[in-house]
């Protein structure tokens, strides 16, 4: 028998198998109704699955997994499909379960300050519901209209409001999580804490392989009285850099603290017309909340703190409307970049913010080596770097270029003391660099980890940890060659 | 005093493995009435100490496990900041590795984050001896499966903790304690109805006849708030949270047994004999007496919480809330898969880990 023989004997299998447990409008394995799950938001990389499975409840999820677990097939979930680092992937000899028909709300209590909501939610829609409390959840990912509070839990998602409010893993209660097996565990408590080892601190960000998240109950704010903008213009990025350091240094947190250089600037004003300064070659955008006094105090500091650090102007938003609109700029810089090229490829590392004028140095340095274009757009309070790497994936060997380009600015802010993912998940995108952040026994540790919760190797494998034996390869590349490449990832 | 002591303290742990010996991980020795009984081999780490890097405007800290809990305080005072989870020490040898492993957090914790959020990074000695790194000295890191914040709160059971990164924070500029006199039933009402509202509260406890809150921030925040609030001021503020914490206040006096119950904050109060004070918004209340522990550990998880025997008793049986069966076997797996000889602090959490 052929492998593409078994692959349709195996899938034939799986999908009567589903049939037992779901209707047949939540079973897809035409090639055709397979195609949008081919990709998540890494679109460079896609792959059909064998099949989709579309559960409406948390039973219908224990029984697929317990049909797959008993026919030995491996399982991507996936939520919104929002990711940007091929997490959900499918894979061709798997299922691909979407958690999307999951999207109740299923309690909020506003006097506990909870939310209980299903994984398919959207995380906007939580702050939505509960808005008329006078409450909403801080974790603000940029793709909050569309992602759903599932696959943040499995990335440990943050935002531009993560160094003052956390990460997903810091408002986040309990999780009801359906295991390898199709057991159903309860992790956390609506307690402050839950007794034994903390699971939810391992749970959030394993990317979907320790688990399957049915429910979540997450943590309410209480909205802030104020929130106001200042918008700073510096001729340096080093000094606007600095000017971080020092709001810092006066013991004040701000709401969310971003950076944009030169050409994210002029790619935004272009796109939004946010009224940016685009002869700056950065700005500042700090974000002070808190009660109305305590806002307008800081308001004050911040502004004299900004000119002093060399700020060439400090704009403070009049009304509402336009600190949306300073908003809205760094909002869409994503998109405003995209549409300098025909293609952009973003990055996500997290440095030391002291380190940020040698690793943009690095950047710069690696732009003119590649050929490449490069907008960079900075999470200045928490030191999450999102460079975007210009390309044309038209032109022969250019994606190949990026690539490169890529995993070399990752090296690089591991070698200033930071990380390869900083919010965005190593998923399938940065196996290999996890590589060079850990060594052999740590990843070791990582897959016995992985052991204890699905012995088998069952929920999304081949993500987010690399095997020993796939970064013994690539770590022999990385001597011989001193670069780093993705050498056998699929390209399309 | 700055050491390192890596090396040693990995071979150790070899050996050990090897030879299947318990070791009982010591830091200062200030908790050690803490979990269940210790056994094993004294495994000190008090002398792997240092301060090894601090960058105030970073915001954080990284330092070894065996550096003194008020060596760290003090400097980060000395630049104006301070670990937000404000964690009880309970003697003056506790150090930062005994700390993180404990998870203990003070009463800033339901505002202002646990001991485990704010874990950034750690080293560790797994136990096969291997020396192994998570996370890192950055806010933001989601590559591999989050061992470092995985080690609060395990008692060393898991890991040997050589050095931990700590997210810090500045110390606010300003800070008022208020205090009005009150029912349990009330003062629970009330500390949940303002933490709903955007208020700088930094602490709220009911010490059995008052309702205690904390306020924090710029100072025309904090006094503006008060004015809200209500209740009088507290000249010796400072203090009432610092005894509270350390358990120095009158409350914790006596040998009678002291129990955690870990609750959701708007629990009414808890209808079980005994001496009562709630901290954290109503979410961590304590209660002395010798009761049946079945019953306390009922009443708190059908409140939809947990009890330990936090201090006195029997050491030797159950401390911590019983794991559903399911949970205490996935549990034990990851035990294994840290320590499979399981010499790393055995039983100190639950005899089966």
């Amino acid at each position: 028998m052929t492998t593409t023989d078994a692959l349709t004997v195996r899938r034939n299998e799986l999908v009567r198998g589903l049939l037992d447990i779901l209707p047949a409008d939540a079973v897809l394995h035409l090639a055709e109704a397979l195609r949008p799950y081919e990709c998540d938001g890494l679109s460079a990389y896609r792959r059909l699955p064998m099949a989709v499975a579309l559960p409406s409840s948390v039973e219908q999820v224990r029984a697929i997994m317990r049909l797959c677990h008993r026919l030995r097939i491996p399982v991507v979930p996936r939520g919104a499909g929002t990711g940007l680092s091929g997490g959900a992937l499918p894979l061709s000899d798997g299922l691909l379960l979407s958690l999307a028909k999951l999207k109740s709300i299923l309690n909020l209590d506003p006097v506990a300050r909870t939310a209980r909501v299903q994984p398919g939610v959207r995380n906007l829609a939580i702050s939505q519901a509960a808005l008329p409390h006078g409450l909403y959840y801080a974790p603000d990912p940029s793709s909050q209209i569309a992602c759903s509070i599932g696959g943040n839990v499995a990335e440990n998602s943050g935002g531009v409001h993560c160094l003052k409010y956390g990460l997903t893993v810091h408002n986040l209660l309990r999780l009801e999580v359906v295991t390898a097996e199709g057991e159903l565990l309860s992790l956390g408590s609506d307690a402050p804490d839950a007794p034994g080892y903390d699971l939810m601190a391992l749970m959030t960000g394993s990317e979907g392989l320790l688990g399957i998240v049915v429910e979540a109950t997450v943590r309410l704010l209480p909205l802030p009285e104020r929130a106001q903008v200042l918008l700073a213009a510096f001729d340096d990025v080093a000094r606007a850099a600095a000017a971080v350091g020092e709001i810092i240094a006066a013991g004040i947190i701000p709401a969310g603290l971003e950076m944009m250089d030169k050409l994210a600037i002029q790619a935004a004003e272009a796109f939004v017309h946010a009224g940016y300064p685009v002869a700056a070659e950065a700005i500042l955008l700090c974000e002070l909340d808190g009660t109305n006094d305590e806002v307008s105090e800081h308001v004050m500091q911040v502004r004299q703190l900004l000119l002093r650090c060399g700020a060439t102007e400090v704009r403070t938003a009049r009304d509402e409307a336009e600190r949306q609109r300073f908003w809205a700029g760094r909002k869409s810089a994503f998109p405003a970049v995209g549409r300098l090229s025909p293609d952009y490829y973003c990055m996500d590392g997290t440095i030391p913010r002291r380190r940020l004028p040698e690793v943009l140095t690095r950047i710069r340095e690696l732009s003119v080596e590649y050929g490449l274009a490069v907008a960079n757009v900075f999470h200045a309070g928490d030191g999450n770097l999102h460079p975007l790497i210009l390309y044309d994936a038209n032109r022969p060997g250019e994606l190949e270029r990026t690539e490169q380009f890529g995993a070399r600015i990752l090296q690089a802010c591991v070698d200033a003391g930071g990380t390869i993912t900083g919010e965005h998940g190593v998923g399938m995108e940065k196996i290999d660099a996890m590589c060079g952040q850990f060594a052999a026994p740590e990843l070791a540790q990582f897959h016995a980890v992985k052991a204890a919760f699905d012995p088998d190797g069952l929920l999304n494998p081949g993500k987010a940890v690399p095997t020993l034996h796939r970064c013994a390869e690539f770590g022999a590349m990385h001597v011989h060659h001193n670069e780093l490449k993705f050498p056998d990832l699929p390209r399309f | 005093m700055s050491r390192d002591l890596e090396q040693p303290i990995a071979e150790r742990v070899r050996e050990a493995a090897a030879q299947a010996t318990p070791l009982a991980i010591v830091g200062g020795g200030s908790k050690e009435w803490y979990g269940r009984t210790p056994v094993g081999e004294r495994l000190d780490l008090a002398g792997h100490a240092g301060i090894l890097n601090y960058e105030p405007s970073e915001l954080v800290i990284r330092a070894r496990a065996g550096t003194p809990l008020a060596e760290i305080v003090a400097v980060l005072a000395e630049n104006g900041q301070r670990l937000p989870f404000d964690p009880p020490a309970f003697g003056a040898s506790a150090t930062l590795g005994g700390s993180i492993a404990c998870g203990l957090s003070g009463p800033s914790r339901p505002y202002a984050g646990s001991a485990r959020d704010h874990v950034l990074g750690a080293r560790i000695v797994n136990g096969q001896g291997e020396v192994l790194e998570f996370g890192g000295q950055v806010m933001k890191n989601v590559a591999g499966y989050d061992v470092s914040r995985l080690m609060a709160g395990a008692l060393g059971s898991l890991g040997v903790l050589l050095d931990v990164s700590l997210k810090v924070l500045p110390r606010p500029a300003c800070e008022l304690t208020l205090a009005k006199e009150c029912t349990a039933g009330n003062a629970i009402a009330a500390m949940n109805a303002w933490a709903g509202r955007p208020l700088p509260i930094s602490a709220a406890a009911f010490d059995g006849i008052r309702l205690v809150m904390r306020l924090a921030g710029a100072e025309t925040a904090v006094h503006s708030a008060a004015v809200r609030l209500g209740g009088e001021a507290m000249a010796d503020g400072e203090r009432f949270w610092t005894e509270l914490r350390e358990h120095r206040h009158g409350y914790f006096a006596g040998e009678m047994p002291l129990w955690r119950l870990a609750v959701p904050g708007p629990t009414p109060p808890i209808d079980l004999p005994g001496k009562w004070l709630i901290e954290w918004g109503g979410g961590q209340r304590w209660l002395r007496g010798e009761l049946d522990p079945v019953h306390i550990r009922a009443a708190a998880q059908s409140a939809g919480g947990h009890a330990t025997l936090f201090r006195g008793g029997d050491r030797n049986g159950p401390v911590f809330h019983p794991l559903v069966p399911a949970m205490l076997a996935l549990q034990r797996r990851l035990k294994q898969a840290f320590d499979p000889a399981g010499i790393l602090n055995p039983g100190r959490l639950y005899p089966e880990l």
